[in-house]
């Protein structure tokens, strides 16, 4: 008897196994499952009471522990939401280097090493920040730090992998410079303001207007020549006075770079120069 | 009439217990753990009635619950024939009115199935992980069977005890 229930068993299995899908075994068993179908679906009614019960205190049970999961899974998502807008700003910047490096703008006879920046001033009078290139990559002091808005600073300090650029904000911080349009030409330094620039030295002779570009003279005289190259976008005019006292007009710029929102800059390293 | 009123009340527990177990029970997951209540009232139809029953039993469950669930017709009902018929043997033999017989067979039937069942899908070229159904599922599914046995036990005791009881003795026949 029992043998021939194991031997049933087992003749199922091979035909049903054997057959294809609209096979007999599978025919039948398809009718057998549609006969099975009102039971079933009587024990789950019957059963949904129970059911719901059981799933309430399972859920409770588990609530403490998905809490504090799901908060592990937030923490995650809220700090890769950050390293993910991080990188799309960062993406952005690094495009319109490229784009600025590509184009006539970008000076003629030098090189560059595009960077980042690895720390910033950590008080406000401080305008120095540091980046994520050195000697190593061809930099040295006084090499002009640009990027695609116009002229960030000076590179002052010069380590193996890193060097510290200050900012044209700084009051050390001294470029000659020419209006783009009247050609009134001056020295640009800092500001009244925090990030306000001055054009000084620009004798009464000469005339500047408000919206004016101001850009990097890039003088050359003998064997000196400035140490930033010629056509570099410093701001605009936003005002200019002058009185009898003065021999100059006192000419305020808005800077082109926000400087408070730097990430990667370009060094611009002289093509002639021997490492 | 006695025998068509017990085998009545054995298919209906099986009937009832294999349609639970495909709507109810095999959905209630416990610590990975699913718990067998076919296999419960299995065991304790077989104990309480013998291994034919039990093998018959076993046979007619597993075709129920391979048609409930469009799954390879005759595994289940192997499965289940050879482990009804061998807790009946049990009980007839070793665990007679042993009052652990119950959790001794249900706890090697979980075992022997689920090997067997991992062993026969395995054969037929199923996808199916040795990790997940032995070590993550097997321990709490014996665990899980082991609690309801008890109470299983008594309520297929109970129904199997309805209806006509049989008729006391009136004489003794000596044989030889």
């Amino acid at each position: 008897m029992v043998g021939a229930l194991v031997l049933l068993s087992i003749v199922l299995i091979t035909i049903y196994f054997r057959e294809p899908a609209g096979g007999g075994l599978h025919g039948a068993q398809s009718v057998g499952a549609a006969t099975l179908r009102p039971f079933e679906v009587g024990a789950e009614r019957v059963a949904r009471p129970f059911r719901d019960g059981y799933d309430w205190f399972s859920g409770l049970l588990h609530a403490k522990s998905q809490n504090a999961s799901l908060r592990s899974q937030v923490a995650g998502l809220s700090q890769q939401v950050i390293q993910n807008q991080t990188a799309a700003e960062q993406n952005a910047e690094l495009r319109r280097l490229l784009h600025y490096v590509g184009s006539r703008d970008f000076p003629r006879g030098y090189d560059y090493v595009a960077t980042a920046i690895i720390s910033r001033p950590p008080v406000e009078f401080q305008q120095q920040i540091g980046i994520a290139a050195g000697s190593t990559s061809g930099i040295r002091v006084n090499d002009p730090v640009v990027n695609a808005d116009g002229l960030v600073g000076l590179v002052t300090q010069v380590g193996r992998d890193n060097a510290e650029v200050t900012l044209l904000t700084d009051p050390t911080l001294q470029v000659s410079a020419e209006d783009l349009n009247t050609k009134a030409s001056g020295v640009v330094s800092q500001g009244e303001g925090r990030s306000t620039l001055i054009l000084d030295r620009v004798s009464k002779s000469q005339t500047v207007n408000p919206h004016d570009l101001i850009i990097t003279q890039g003088w050359k005289a003998g064997p000196l020549t400035s140490l930033y190259p010629r056509g570099i976008p410093i701001g605009v005019v936003t005002g200019a006075s002058v009185n009898d006292v003065n021999l100059y007009w006192q000419v305020q710029l808005s800077p082109r770079v926000d400087f408070g929102s730097l990430q990667s800059v370009l060094v611009l390293v002289p093509k002639n120069r021997h490492r | 009439m006695r025998l068509a009123v017990e085998i009545a009340k054995v298919g209906v527990l099986v009937f009832v217990a294999s349609i639970l177990q495909v709507t109810l029970f095999s959905s209630v997951q416990i610590l990975e753990g699913t718990p067998d209540v076919l296999l419960l009232t299995l065991m304790s139809i077989a104990l309480l009635r013998g291994s034919i029953y039990g093998a018959t039993a076993g046979f007619l469950a597993g075709l129920l619950v391979d048609t409930a669930n469009l799954a390879t017709l005759g595994v289940t009902s192997l499965l289940l024939t050879i482990a009804g018929y061998w807790i009946g043997r049990y009980g007839e033999t070793t665990g007679r009115d042993r009052a652990h017989a119950p959790f001794v067979s249900v706890a090697v039937a979980t075992i022997v199935v689920q090997f067997g069942a991992l062993f026969l899908h395995y054969l037929l070229g199923d996808p199916v992980s040795a990790r997940i159904v032995l070590l993550d599922a097997l321990p709490p599914k014996i665990v899980l069977n082991l609690v309801l046995t008890l109470p299983v036990y008594a309520l297929t005791r109970w129904v199997l005890s309805l209806g006509p009881k049989p008729e006391p003795v009136t004489e003794v026949r000596l044989l030889g």
